[in-house]
């Protein structure tokens, strides 16, 4: 008897796990279509015409109109030019990922090798200015940098990268797991420089660290808008979400969603094909970023 | 034995100089002319008055004011609270079902008897919306929702001139934006929970609803509350979706205008209430940054507590 039980609660537990398998792959596949139906619908876009009234399901043919309207003389004066801003945010984000993971790198490694008195206060320091959003000083940032007569330069885009809480702590996290402190003793018996231990056996370590935080670092600033919108001035200077918003402000007559569909497209490729590529491993640094919060 | 007594510590503070410097004098230093502005009367007139054409400001001294900037933030009918009313009600719009959905998909994706098959593709898709800029997402939902837009060719309501409409766009337009990370997150907390746990709640006979609210709930709470903090702390900071989607304007009605959308427009203007604007910023992430640490510092002591007795 108990035996039949058991059977029959396996079918009934069967029959509802598979009830609950529909369910779960019917939400899957809806939110993968709310997640990808953006920008399917920009890739349409961007080969349908300037006034785009009802949606389309399949490709337009106006895409290299689009494409010539979209480099045009024309367009760069009145929104900022599309090949500059291309060029200026792979400036502003290549400098400021490499800027910020080989800093926080060298702090982490301070705070992980050295034994120093203010080693537990500066750790400290760093993990509660974590928390301090950037634009909580963004009044007295711009106010200072007009001061110094850094507003429409590129400095107080790039440098402040250098000091990156979070991708110290992340560095951090790493190192206690990755980088034995017999490696830095070894290095140090050979008669090798601190700084030079750090540059040239430290950094190859610290390798995958790297490559997450320089992605994350570069998507973070090529999507920003905030902070060049507070500092830059001049259309020459524009990043990318700066002429996309210049673009918002076009009125009727120049107004063309195909052009501008386009130019996002260009906009986010960058970012989606390194993410398709690399996704696992972003996402693994994602989880790990956090499992200690 | 020399070598030993060769003292490193220099050392320490000399690779940390880079980073404290850059802090002090990019973000320590404005901070504090931030606090020092905000209680100020100071605003620069854009020379508006001779026609707007040169962009050269008129010099004021900052006058000492008390907390008269804070005070008209806080007076009743100020823009300046409606701004906080609407960025909290906008965060609220995106962070409830983004919660609820991840929630769910973090239970189905770590499940063992349900085994999701491709968990990797629908992860990677379910992500891809966070790396990409949420400019990009405000520009296309505008063109699709305005009128003449696709979208709006469909549903014939103009949803983005009502304030509801409006908002519920920005919500959306947030969750898809975040709702995969959150997922991530939790996926990484529920997978951190003891699997002997759910094996012996399956052995007593508890029911799937049983073990998510008696064990998983309760086990993930301090990531729960990470997410829940850092959102907050976010959504406090919400700028570009409302910015691009109403042209800096807050329309209709200034109901989308966000607290950073005002810091934003007034740095060369009222630099004293848009200090003031930062200061509550600060404060009030300062203070569910705390509960959170304090919360978490608790759980800790507890744990440490119990391994000793």
């Amino acid at each position: 008897m108990p035996m039949n039980t058991d059977v029959v609660g396996a079918k009934s537990s069967n029959t509802s796990l598979m009830i609950k398998r529909i369910v779960a792959y019917t939400v899957l596949i809806l939110l993968v279509i709310v997640s990808l139906f953006p920008f399917y619908l920009l890739i349409i876009n961007a080969t349908r015409g300037r006034s785009q009234p009802g949606i389309r399901w399949v490709p337009d043919h106006f895409l290299i109109t689009n494409f010539k309207n979209l480099f045009k003389g024309t367009t760069a004066v009145a929104y900022g030019s599309v090949w500059r801003s291309l060029a200026n945010s792979l400036f502003i984000s290549g400098c400021t990922s490499l800027l910020s993971v080989y800093f926080s790198a060298l702090t982490a490694y301070a705070i992980h090798v050295y034994h120093f008195k203010l080693r537990k206060f500066a750790d400290t320091f760093i993990l509660i200015v974590m928390m301090v959003p950037t634009q909580a000083s963004a009044i007295g940032f711009y106010q200072f940098m007009s001061k110094l007569g850094l507003t429409d330069t590129y400095v107080p885009l790039i440098v402040p990268a250098i000091a990156a809480p979070a991708t110290y702590y992340f560095m951090k996290q790493y190192m206690a797991s990755a980088l034995p402190l017999e490696i830095v003793e070894a290095a140090r018996i050979d008669g090798c420089g601190e700084f030079k231990t750090f540059n040239k056996i430290v950094t190859p370590i610290l390798k995958p660290a790297f490559a997450v935080q320089i992605i994350f670092t570069f998507v973070t600033n090529w999507n920003n808008y905030f902070m060049p919108r507070l500092i830059l001035e001049s259309k020459s200077k524009y990043t990318i979400p700066l002429v996309l918003n210049a673009m918002r402000y076009a009125g009727p007559q120049e107004k063309d969603v195909g052009m501008f569909s386009l130019y996002i497209v260009i906009a986010i490729l960058p970012v989606v094909v390194v993410y398709l590529c690399l996704s696992k491993f972003i996402i693994r640094g994602v989880a790990l970023g956090s499992v200690k919060g | 034995m020399k070598r030993k007594s060769i003292s490193y510590a220099k050392w320490g503070y000399i690779f940390l100089i880079p980073f404290f410097v850059v802090y002090i004098i990019f973000s320590l230093y404005p901070l504090f002319q931030t606090f020092y502005y905000s209680f100020m009367d100071y605003v620069k007139d854009q020379g508006a008055v001779g026609g707007g054409w040169t962009r050269q400001a008129v010099e004021v001294t900052p006058e000492f004011c008390g907390l008269k900037n804070y005070s008209a933030i806080f007076s009743s009918g100020s823009d300046l609270l409606q701004a906080f009313w609407n960025t909290i009600i906008m965060w609220l719009v995106g962070f409830i079902p983004q919660i609820a959905v991840s929630l769910i998909l973090a239970v189905w994706f770590t499940d063992l008897r349900l085994k999701i098959k491709a968990q990797g593709f629908f992860k990677a898709v379910i992500y891809l919306p966070n790396v990409i800029m949420a400019s990009a997402f405000a520009f296309l939902f505008y063109s699709l929702f305005s009128r003449g837009g696709a979208i709006y060719d469909i549903i014939k309501i103009p949803l983005l001139e009502s304030a509801w409409g409006s908002r519920g766009i920005v919500g959306l337009i947030n969750f898809i934006l975040w709702y995969g990370n959150t997922t991530i997150l939790l996926m990484a907390a529920i997978m951190g929970v003891d699997p002997s746990l759910y094996e012996s709640a399956q052995i007593d006979g508890a029911t799937s609803n049983q073990t998510f609210w008696k064990i998983t709930i309760p086990l993930i709470k301090p990531i729960m509350s990470f997410v829940l903090v850092t959102s907050m702390i976010g959504g406090l900071q919400m700028y570009d979706v409302p910015a691009l989607l109403t042209k800096d304007m807050g329309t209709p009605n200034r109901k989308l205008m966000t607290v950073v959308m005002i810091i934003q427009s007034n740095k060369q203007g009222n630099i004293g209430k848009a200090s003031a604007l930062c200061v509550i910023i600060f404060a009030i992430s300062a203070v569910v940054g705390m509960l959170l640490m304090f919360a978490s510092a608790d759980k800790d002591g507890k744990k440490k507590k119990k391994k000793r007795g």
